[in-house]
Protein backbone atom coordinates (compact mmCIF):
# COMPACT_ATOMS: atom_id res chain seq x y z
CA UNK A 1 0.00 0.00 0.00
CA UNK A 2 2.00 3.03 -1.35
CA UNK A 3 1.11 6.39 -0.58
CA UNK A 4 1.02 9.43 -2.94
CA UNK A 5 4.24 11.61 -2.49
CA UNK A 6 6.13 9.75 -0.17
CA UNK A 7 9.94 8.42 -1.76
CA UNK A 8 10.98 5.48 -2.95
CA UNK A 9 13.11 3.90 -0.41
CA UNK A 10 15.48 2.28 -3.38
CA UNK A 11 15.96 6.06 -4.99
CA UNK A 12 16.56 7.40 -1.88
CA UNK A 13 19.35 4.82 -1.28
CA UNK A 14 20.45 4.95 -4.22
CA UNK A 15 20.94 8.50 -4.35
CA UNK A 16 22.73 8.50 -0.70
CA UNK A 17 25.18 6.01 -2.14
CA UNK A 18 25.98 7.39 -6.07
CA UNK A 19 29.06 9.17 -5.35
CA UNK A 20 30.07 7.18 -2.00
CA UNK A 21 34.13 7.51 -2.73
CA UNK A 22 35.54 6.20 0.76
CA UNK A 23 32.41 6.04 2.74
CA UNK A 24 31.30 3.03 4.91
CA UNK A 25 27.99 2.45 4.69
CA UNK A 26 26.09 0.91 7.44
CA UNK A 27 22.60 -1.04 6.55
CA UNK A 28 20.25 -1.80 9.53
CA UNK A 29 18.69 -4.99 9.66
CA UNK A 30 15.41 -5.92 7.22
CA UNK A 31 14.65 -4.19 4.18
CA UNK A 32 17.67 -1.39 5.14
CA UNK A 33 20.24 -3.54 4.21
CA UNK A 34 18.84 -4.34 1.07
CA UNK A 35 18.45 -1.40 0.13
CA UNK A 36 22.42 -0.53 0.21
CA UNK A 37 22.56 -4.11 -1.58
CA UNK A 38 20.52 -3.26 -4.17
CA UNK A 39 22.51 0.22 -4.63
CA UNK A 40 25.41 -2.33 -5.20
CA UNK A 41 27.68 -4.64 -3.42
CA UNK A 42 30.60 -2.85 -2.28
CA UNK A 43 33.49 -3.68 0.42
CA UNK A 44 32.54 -0.88 2.26
CA UNK A 45 29.29 -2.25 3.41
CA UNK A 46 28.39 -2.88 6.80
CA UNK A 47 25.06 -5.69 6.48
CA UNK A 48 23.28 -6.47 9.49
CA UNK A 49 20.97 -9.20 10.02
CA UNK A 50 20.27 -8.83 13.42
CA UNK A 51 21.03 -7.18 16.46
CA UNK A 52 18.18 -5.05 16.11
CA UNK A 53 18.89 -1.37 17.45
CA UNK A 54 22.71 -1.45 17.46
CA UNK A 55 23.41 0.04 13.95
CA UNK A 56 23.92 3.74 14.99
CA UNK A 57 26.14 2.28 17.07
CA UNK A 58 28.19 0.08 15.23
CA UNK A 59 28.15 3.63 13.22
CA UNK A 60 29.22 5.43 16.15
CA UNK A 61 32.38 3.10 17.20
CA UNK A 62 33.45 3.07 13.73
CA UNK A 63 33.51 6.55 13.47
CA UNK A 64 35.20 7.66 16.58
CA UNK A 65 38.27 4.82 15.55
CA UNK A 66 38.32 6.29 11.76
CA UNK A 67 37.55 9.79 12.55
CA UNK A 68 38.32 11.12 8.70
CA UNK A 69 36.25 8.50 7.12
CA UNK A 70 32.47 9.44 6.44
CA UNK A 71 29.87 6.87 8.20
CA UNK A 72 26.77 6.55 6.56
CA UNK A 73 24.09 4.24 8.69
CA UNK A 74 20.72 3.83 7.05
CA UNK A 75 18.25 2.21 8.78
CA UNK A 76 14.56 1.79 9.36
CA UNK A 77 12.00 3.49 12.10
CA UNK A 78 11.51 -0.09 13.99
CA UNK A 79 15.51 -0.10 14.28
CA UNK A 80 16.07 3.82 15.28
CA UNK A 81 13.16 3.46 17.80
CA UNK A 82 14.26 0.27 19.47
CA UNK A 83 18.19 2.00 19.74
CA UNK A 84 16.60 5.43 20.43
CA UNK A 85 19.48 6.12 23.49
CA UNK A 86 21.99 5.75 21.02
CA UNK A 87 20.98 9.15 19.73
CA UNK A 88 21.73 10.73 23.29
CA UNK A 89 24.74 8.67 23.52
CA UNK A 90 25.96 9.88 19.79
CA UNK A 91 24.60 13.36 20.58
CA UNK A 92 27.04 13.70 23.55
CA UNK A 93 30.20 12.16 21.81
CA UNK A 94 29.53 14.84 18.67
CA UNK A 95 31.56 12.49 16.19
CA UNK A 96 31.70 15.05 12.88
CA UNK A 97 32.17 11.85 10.54
CA UNK A 98 28.60 10.20 11.40
CA UNK A 99 25.73 10.72 9.48
CA UNK A 100 22.43 8.47 10.01
CA UNK A 101 19.23 8.50 7.54
CA UNK A 102 15.82 6.46 8.94
CA UNK A 103 14.05 5.72 6.04
CA UNK A 104 10.23 5.59 7.98
CA UNK A 105 8.06 4.19 6.19
CA UNK A 106 5.54 4.46 9.60
CA UNK A 107 5.39 0.47 10.01
CA UNK A 108 7.51 -2.61 10.48
CA UNK A 109 7.53 -3.72 6.77
CA UNK A 110 9.12 -7.38 7.40
CA UNK A 111 7.06 -8.24 9.78
CA UNK A 112 3.45 -7.86 8.68
CA UNK A 113 3.43 -4.06 8.19
CA UNK A 114 2.21 -3.67 11.90
CA UNK A 115 2.24 0.25 11.99
CA UNK A 116 5.25 2.02 14.05
CA UNK A 117 5.30 4.62 16.41
CA UNK A 118 6.55 7.31 14.04
CA UNK A 119 3.06 6.48 12.61
CA UNK A 120 1.10 8.58 14.79
CA UNK A 121 3.22 9.74 17.67
CA UNK A 122 7.02 9.84 17.69
CA UNK A 123 9.49 12.44 15.87
CA UNK A 124 12.71 10.96 15.36
CA UNK A 125 13.65 14.37 14.39
CA UNK A 126 12.92 16.08 17.22
CA UNK A 127 14.39 13.52 19.50
CA UNK A 128 17.50 13.75 17.58
CA UNK A 129 18.34 17.67 17.76
CA UNK A 130 16.93 17.21 21.47
CA UNK A 131 19.22 15.10 22.21
CA UNK A 132 22.37 17.37 20.95
CA UNK A 133 22.16 16.67 17.14
CA UNK A 134 21.27 20.25 16.10
CA UNK A 135 22.05 18.92 12.16
CA UNK A 136 18.42 17.15 12.44
CA UNK A 137 16.52 17.11 9.34
CA UNK A 138 12.71 15.83 7.99
CA UNK A 139 13.40 14.91 4.64
CA UNK A 140 10.44 14.53 2.14
CA UNK A 141 11.65 15.07 -1.35
CA UNK A 142 14.45 14.02 -3.41
CA UNK A 143 16.24 16.84 -3.49
CA UNK A 144 16.92 17.13 0.18
CA UNK A 145 18.04 13.61 -0.45
CA UNK A 146 20.50 14.68 -2.73
CA UNK A 147 21.92 17.75 -1.16
CA UNK A 148 22.11 15.62 2.30
CA UNK A 149 23.88 13.19 0.39
CA UNK A 150 26.46 15.70 -0.61
CA UNK A 151 26.79 16.73 3.50
CA UNK A 152 27.61 13.13 4.23
CA UNK A 153 31.34 13.56 2.59
CA UNK A 154 32.06 16.77 4.93
CA UNK A 155 33.68 15.01 7.64
CA UNK A 156 33.75 18.09 9.99
CA UNK A 157 30.52 19.20 10.28
CA UNK A 158 28.43 16.72 11.28
CA UNK A 159 26.45 14.36 13.57
CA UNK A 160 23.69 14.71 11.35
CA UNK A 161 20.63 12.98 11.27
CA UNK A 162 17.87 12.72 8.19
CA UNK A 163 14.72 11.15 8.61
CA UNK A 164 12.93 10.14 5.30
CA UNK A 165 9.50 9.14 4.86
CA UNK A 166 9.36 6.46 2.19
CA UNK A 167 5.98 4.59 1.25
CA UNK A 168 6.03 1.63 2.48
CA UNK A 169 5.56 -0.61 -0.28
CA UNK A 170 7.41 -4.10 -0.38
CA UNK A 171 10.02 -4.23 -3.08
CA UNK A 172 11.75 -7.11 -4.25
CA UNK A 173 14.24 -8.45 -1.91
CA UNK A 174 17.92 -8.08 -2.90
CA UNK A 175 20.12 -10.20 -0.48
CA UNK A 176 23.43 -9.69 0.74
CA UNK A 177 25.96 -11.88 2.12
CA UNK A 178 24.79 -13.34 5.56
CA UNK A 179 28.42 -13.93 6.64
CA UNK A 180 29.35 -11.57 9.43
CA UNK A 181 32.86 -12.35 9.46
CA UNK A 182 33.13 -11.77 6.02
CA UNK A 183 31.60 -8.57 6.07
CA UNK A 184 33.99 -7.28 9.09
CA UNK A 185 36.67 -8.51 7.25
CA UNK A 186 36.29 -7.22 4.03
CA UNK A 187 35.85 -3.58 5.68
CA UNK A 188 38.58 -4.12 7.87
CA UNK A 189 41.03 -5.47 4.38
CA UNK A 190 39.72 -2.42 2.39
CA UNK A 191 40.45 0.23 5.04
CA UNK A 192 44.35 -1.58 5.26
CA UNK A 193 44.27 -3.89 8.83
CA UNK A 194 45.52 -7.37 8.41
CA UNK A 195 43.44 -9.98 9.90
CA UNK A 196 44.74 -11.30 13.44
CA UNK B 1 29.45 4.88 49.43
CA UNK B 2 31.39 1.33 49.72
CA UNK B 3 32.84 -1.10 53.01
CA UNK B 4 35.61 -2.92 52.07
CA UNK B 5 34.74 -6.02 53.03
CA UNK B 6 37.67 -8.02 52.81
CA UNK B 7 40.24 -6.49 54.68
CA UNK B 8 41.40 -9.36 56.60
CA UNK B 9 42.87 -10.71 53.57
CA UNK B 10 44.50 -7.88 51.62
CA UNK B 11 46.64 -4.61 52.48
CA UNK B 12 44.94 -1.46 52.60
CA UNK B 13 47.12 -0.33 50.14
CA UNK B 14 46.63 -3.33 47.66
CA UNK B 15 42.88 -2.86 47.71
CA UNK B 16 42.69 0.89 46.76
CA UNK B 17 44.75 0.11 44.11
CA UNK B 18 42.78 -2.68 41.64
CA UNK B 19 41.55 -0.48 39.11
CA UNK B 20 44.58 1.55 38.83
CA UNK B 21 46.01 -2.43 37.54
CA UNK B 22 43.29 -2.70 35.35
CA UNK B 23 43.90 0.71 33.79
CA UNK B 24 47.76 0.03 33.07
CA UNK B 25 46.82 -3.32 31.25
CA UNK B 26 43.95 -1.83 29.34
CA UNK B 27 46.72 0.63 28.39
CA UNK B 28 49.40 -1.64 27.70
CA UNK B 29 47.01 -4.01 24.89
CA UNK B 30 46.06 -0.71 23.88
CA UNK B 31 42.13 -0.48 23.99
CA UNK B 32 40.80 2.85 22.91
CA UNK B 33 37.21 2.88 23.03
CA UNK B 34 35.72 2.55 26.96
CA UNK B 35 32.16 2.63 26.98
CA UNK B 36 30.35 2.88 30.05
CA UNK B 37 27.49 2.53 32.03
CA UNK B 38 28.88 3.77 35.40
CA UNK B 39 29.06 1.75 38.66
CA UNK B 40 30.11 2.76 42.01
CA UNK B 41 32.98 -0.09 41.48
CA UNK B 42 34.22 1.10 38.46
CA UNK B 43 34.13 4.83 39.52
CA UNK B 44 38.44 5.20 39.96
CA UNK B 45 38.26 3.23 36.63
CA UNK B 46 36.43 5.33 34.74
CA UNK B 47 38.27 8.61 36.02
CA UNK B 48 41.91 7.20 34.44
CA UNK B 49 39.98 6.17 31.81
CA UNK B 50 38.58 10.13 31.40
CA UNK B 51 42.32 11.42 31.67
CA UNK B 52 43.56 9.17 29.75
CA UNK B 53 45.03 10.76 26.51
CA UNK B 54 44.83 7.56 24.61
CA UNK B 55 41.34 6.03 25.75
CA UNK B 56 37.85 7.65 25.40
CA UNK B 57 35.17 7.06 27.69
CA UNK B 58 32.08 6.76 26.53
CA UNK B 59 28.75 6.71 28.57
CA UNK B 60 26.10 5.00 27.69
CA UNK B 61 22.20 4.72 27.77
CA UNK B 62 22.09 1.41 28.34
CA UNK B 63 24.55 -1.41 27.64
CA UNK B 64 23.59 -2.99 24.98
CA UNK B 65 24.92 -0.13 23.04
CA UNK B 66 28.41 -0.95 24.19
CA UNK B 67 28.40 -3.99 22.66
CA UNK B 68 27.44 -3.11 19.30
CA UNK B 69 29.88 0.30 19.62
CA UNK B 70 32.80 -2.12 20.15
CA UNK B 71 31.55 -4.16 17.06
CA UNK B 72 32.12 -1.13 14.75
CA UNK B 73 35.22 0.19 16.75
CA UNK B 74 37.02 -2.96 16.00
CA UNK B 75 35.44 -2.68 12.08
CA UNK B 76 37.37 0.60 12.50
CA UNK B 77 40.78 -0.79 13.95
CA UNK B 78 40.18 0.07 17.29
CA UNK B 79 40.03 -2.22 20.52
CA UNK B 80 37.90 -1.53 23.16
CA UNK B 81 36.14 -2.86 27.01
CA UNK B 82 32.48 -2.35 28.32
CA UNK B 83 32.45 -1.57 32.09
CA UNK B 84 29.11 -1.86 33.80
CA UNK B 85 27.58 -3.88 36.41
CA UNK B 86 26.38 -7.24 36.97
CA UNK B 87 22.36 -5.60 35.95
CA UNK B 88 23.18 -4.41 32.54
CA UNK B 89 24.43 -7.69 31.35
CA UNK B 90 20.88 -8.93 31.24
CA UNK B 91 20.28 -5.63 29.64
CA UNK B 92 22.99 -6.92 26.90
CA UNK B 93 21.67 -10.41 25.46
CA UNK B 94 20.47 -9.80 22.42
CA UNK B 95 23.08 -8.16 21.09
CA UNK B 96 26.05 -10.16 22.79
CA UNK B 97 24.70 -12.44 19.46
CA UNK B 98 26.92 -9.80 17.68
CA UNK B 99 29.74 -11.34 18.86
CA UNK B 100 30.38 -14.77 16.96
CA UNK B 101 28.80 -13.92 14.50
CA UNK B 102 31.16 -10.66 13.26
CA UNK B 103 34.07 -12.27 15.35
CA UNK B 104 35.40 -9.59 16.81
CA UNK B 105 37.10 -9.14 19.99
CA UNK B 106 34.85 -8.58 22.98
CA UNK B 107 36.21 -7.93 27.00
CA UNK B 108 33.53 -6.83 29.46
CA UNK B 109 34.57 -5.75 33.00
CA UNK B 110 31.66 -6.45 35.45
CA UNK B 111 31.39 -5.37 39.03
CA UNK B 112 29.06 -7.66 41.00
CA UNK B 113 25.92 -6.91 43.22
CA UNK B 114 23.37 -9.23 44.44
CA UNK B 115 26.08 -11.29 46.16
CA UNK B 116 28.63 -11.20 49.48
CA UNK B 117 26.58 -9.14 51.91
CA UNK B 118 23.87 -7.45 49.39
CA UNK B 119 21.37 -5.14 51.07
CA UNK B 120 19.12 -4.71 48.39
CA UNK B 121 17.38 -7.43 47.37
CA UNK B 122 16.46 -6.28 43.88
CA UNK B 123 20.23 -6.77 43.20
CA UNK B 124 20.27 -10.51 43.51
CA UNK B 125 18.55 -12.41 40.74
CA UNK B 126 20.29 -10.45 37.66
CA UNK B 127 23.41 -10.79 40.17
CA UNK B 128 22.74 -14.83 40.41
CA UNK B 129 22.29 -14.98 36.76
CA UNK B 130 24.94 -12.73 35.72
CA UNK B 131 27.86 -15.85 34.91
CA UNK B 132 25.39 -18.26 33.10
CA UNK B 133 23.51 -15.12 30.89
CA UNK B 134 27.84 -15.00 29.82
CA UNK B 135 28.21 -18.29 29.57
CA UNK B 136 24.71 -19.34 27.63
CA UNK B 137 25.39 -16.27 25.18
CA UNK B 138 29.08 -17.41 24.60
CA UNK B 139 30.94 -15.27 26.91
CA UNK B 140 34.05 -16.93 28.65
CA UNK B 141 33.82 -16.17 32.50
CA UNK B 142 36.78 -15.27 34.62
CA UNK B 143 36.62 -13.43 38.21
CA UNK B 144 38.64 -12.04 40.53
CA UNK B 145 37.30 -12.03 44.11
CA UNK B 146 40.34 -10.12 45.88
CA UNK B 147 42.96 -7.16 44.49
CA UNK B 148 45.46 -9.53 44.88
CA UNK B 149 44.64 -11.55 41.45
CA UNK B 150 43.19 -8.47 39.56
CA UNK B 151 46.40 -8.03 37.65
CA UNK B 152 46.96 -11.63 36.81
CA UNK B 153 43.35 -12.25 36.12
CA UNK B 154 42.77 -8.95 33.83
CA UNK B 155 46.07 -10.28 31.77
CA UNK B 156 44.63 -12.88 31.36
CA UNK B 157 41.41 -11.91 30.12
CA UNK B 158 42.99 -9.37 27.51
CA UNK B 159 45.28 -11.78 26.34
CA UNK B 160 42.63 -14.33 25.33
CA UNK B 161 40.25 -11.69 24.13
CA UNK B 162 42.30 -10.05 21.87
CA UNK B 163 45.02 -12.15 21.13
CA UNK B 164 42.84 -15.31 20.81
CA UNK B 165 39.66 -13.62 20.03
CA UNK B 166 37.83 -15.34 22.77
CA UNK B 167 34.91 -13.57 24.43
CA UNK B 168 35.46 -12.98 27.79
CA UNK B 169 34.11 -11.07 31.01
CA UNK B 170 35.91 -10.38 34.21
CA UNK B 171 33.63 -10.84 37.38
CA UNK B 172 35.03 -8.13 39.71
CA UNK B 173 33.17 -9.63 42.46
CA UNK B 174 31.27 -7.52 45.27
CA UNK B 175 33.84 -8.94 47.99
CA UNK B 176 36.51 -7.05 45.76
CA UNK B 177 34.62 -3.59 45.57
CA UNK B 178 32.67 -4.06 48.71
CA UNK B 179 29.27 -4.11 49.50
CA UNK B 180 27.65 -1.11 49.02
CA UNK B 181 26.32 0.80 52.16
CA UNK B 182 23.10 2.02 52.52
CA UNK B 183 22.69 4.14 54.76
CA UNK B 184 20.17 7.25 56.35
Amino acid sequence: MSKANLLDRRQVVSALLANRKDVVAIGGLGASTNDITAAGDHARNFYLWGGMGGAPMIGLGLALAQPKLPVLVITGDGEMLMGMGSLATIGLQKPSNLSIVVLDNECYGETGGQTSHTSAAADLVGVARACGIPDSRAISTMAEVEAFAKTVHDVSAGPRFANVKIDSANVERILPSRDGTYIVNRIRGDLGFQPI
Amino acid sequence: MHARADAADTAPESSTLWPDDIFATLQRFDVRQVPYVPDAGHSKLIQRVQGSSTMRGIPLTTEEEGVALLAGAWTGGQRGVLLMQSSGVGNCINMLSLIPILRYPFLTLVTMRGEWGEFNPWQVPMGSTTQGVFELSGVKVLRASNAAEVPAVLEAAAAQAYNALTPTAVLLSQRLIGAKVFTK
